[in-house]
């Protein structure tokens, strides 16, 4: 079972009794968090902060969604007017069954779970999130992918009007990025609705958004307006911006470095300033669960 | 009235180090503290690089001498804050991690050209007196247009360590572009 219900243990009782969480982690979800290694691996005041919860309020000022501005406070203080009433998803591409879904039907259709997990950052920091939603294989089996669907295709909205960062030539608007099939279809790989208990916040990425844990965050599309599945590997927009800096995979992988920075340690959100970096796990922690995805991959060409 | 000109320009440019350092004393950096120390003393050396490569312009617009009075000191604020930024990264960051931060001096460019920016502002600090002057004679004036390469290295240095050029590294570098077309002499250039 790679379930952990938020609901079970609260930000509090982690804060208090952090001991009983390491224990109910172990007992409830066993690598699911960020993996084996995390409880064997480094020293014990190193696994403390990459098990705390970030706080919700560091969740919902310290994000990247240049949609609304590059500085890390200008989506929350972008979006908050931000409409996503009506928002319709269209699923397409090669499939058998293409379908349009408003998100009052998609939280209909497929009941939300809640999941905890580590997002790095390619920047070089992480958050631990308790996130709500469901497996994207759940939305991708009700529209019958044919054999030539290879690839998943994500577009975000574009709205300049109502995103101001839309209106330069930051990125190739709208937002795209893209999954192979079966990391689209792997168990870990949710769509978000929501965060800590909550209806998901504008500025991380409402009504709709992709989380991948295993990879870094730019991965993980926000105000998705279309999934495309399509035969050909799809060109994210960062892939785009800078092709030898941004790989498809983006894997998180603490042996390939940015070409301009290392990612061979993270700093953890909230710990404050006198916590360490931590070293970065391989695959985020996840690589029991998708090792086996990339298994004879070079990581280092496929990065 | 002139006489304090100086002193004020001293402790307005030191504003900035003790709003930092409230900073820290009562938690006031947000989610990444570490981050926000490096990002917060980095913008202010090239804050002050800014300031001190306006000087001269400024003197020759405006016809006031004081401009390029305060420049030294302007410039020994560059280094001040280029070095607290040096210190946040190899004490706070990587706490003494010698073989991380060599590593990165080597092998990322954004690090090395930040790091040889500080190592070129060394000669300049050292000759800044006016003893030093008189001694180098016209070779002072030669070695402090380091200047303009240290400005340059610094705005490369943000620009390499960013995500993208928007909207910041790109400010600082159109800032410190027509501050150096300024100095060039196009009348000599012309009249040639």
């Amino acid at each position: 079972m790679k379930r952990f219900k938020y609901s079970e243990v609260t930000p509090e009782k982690i804060y208090n009794n952090r001991r009983s969480f390491i224990k109910n982690l172990g007992l409830a979800a066993g690598s699911m968090l960020v993996g084996s290694n995390l409880f064997t691996s480094a020293d014990a005041t190193t696994n403390k902060d990459e098990l705390k919860l970030t706080d919700y309020r560091y969740v919902t000022t310290y994000n990247n969604y240049y949609e609304f501005g590059t500085g890390k406070s200008d989506p929350v203080e972008r979006s908050q007017k931000f409409n996503t009433k009506p928002w319709d998803i269209v699923i397409d591409g090669e499939v058998e069954n293409p379908i349009t879904l408003s998100m009052e039907e998609i939280t209909e259709m497929f009941p939300s779970e809640e999941r905890i997990y580590k997002l790095r950052c390619v920047e070089g920091w992480s958050m631990v999130i308790p996130w709500q939603g469901f497996p994207l294989n759940k939305i991708l089996k009700k529209v019958l992918p044919t054999s030539k669907a290879k690839f998943v295709k994500f577009i975000s909205v574009l709205d300049p009007e109502q995103m101001i960062g839309q209106r330069f030539p930051i990125l190739d608007w709208p937002y795209k990025e893209g999954l192979r099939i079966d990391e689209a279809m792997h168990d870990l790989t949710i769509l978000v609705t929501g965060l800590y208990g909550k209806k998901l916040p504008n500025q991380n990425g409402s009504p709709l958004r992709l989380m991948v844990p295993w990879k870094y965050g730019f991965k993980s599309s926000k105000a998705i307006v279309n999934i495309k599945l399509v035969e050909k590997m799809p060109t994210s927009s960062w892939m785009k911006a800078s092709p030898n800096e941004y790989g498809f995979y983006s894997n998180v992988n603490p042996r390939v470095d940015h070409p301009r920075w290392s990612q061979a340690t993270e700093r953890v959100i909230g710990g404050g300033i006198i916590s360490p970096r931590i070293p970065t796990i391989m695959f985020n922690g996840y690589g029991d669960e998708v090792a086996s995805l990339y298994t004879g991959m070079d990581l280092k060409k496929y990065f | 009235m002139r006489s304090y000109f100086k002193p004020s320009v001293f402790v307005l440019s030191t504003i900035p180090f003790f709003l930092i350092t409230y900073k820290i004393f009562f938690n006031k950096l947000g989610p990444e503290p570490v981050k926000e120390i490096t990002h917060f003393t980095g913008e202010w050396t090239l804050i002050f690089i800014c300031l001190t490569l306006s000087m001269s312009p400024l003197k020759r617009f405006t016809n006031f001498i004081f401009w390029v009075k305060i420049r030294r000191m302007l410039g020994l604020f560059v280094f001040f804050y280029a070095t607290l930024h040096l210190l946040t990264y190899v004490v706070i960051d990587y706490r003494f991690d010698w073989q991380q931060i060599t590593d990165d001096v080597i092998k990322k460019k954004y690090i090395f050209i930040g790091f040889a920016a500080w190592v070129l502002l060394i000669p300049l600090v050292l000759t800044s007196s006016q003893k030093m002057i008189i001694v180098l004679k016209h070779n002072w004036k030669k070695l402090h247009k380091l200047i303009y390469v240290i400005a340059i290295f610094g705005s490369l240095h943000y620009i390499w360590l960013s995500k993208t050029i928007f909207f910041k590294p790109m400010l600082y570098f159109v800032i410190i572009t027509v501050l150096l077309i300024l100095r060039i002499n196009f009348r000599g250039i012309f009249n040639k």
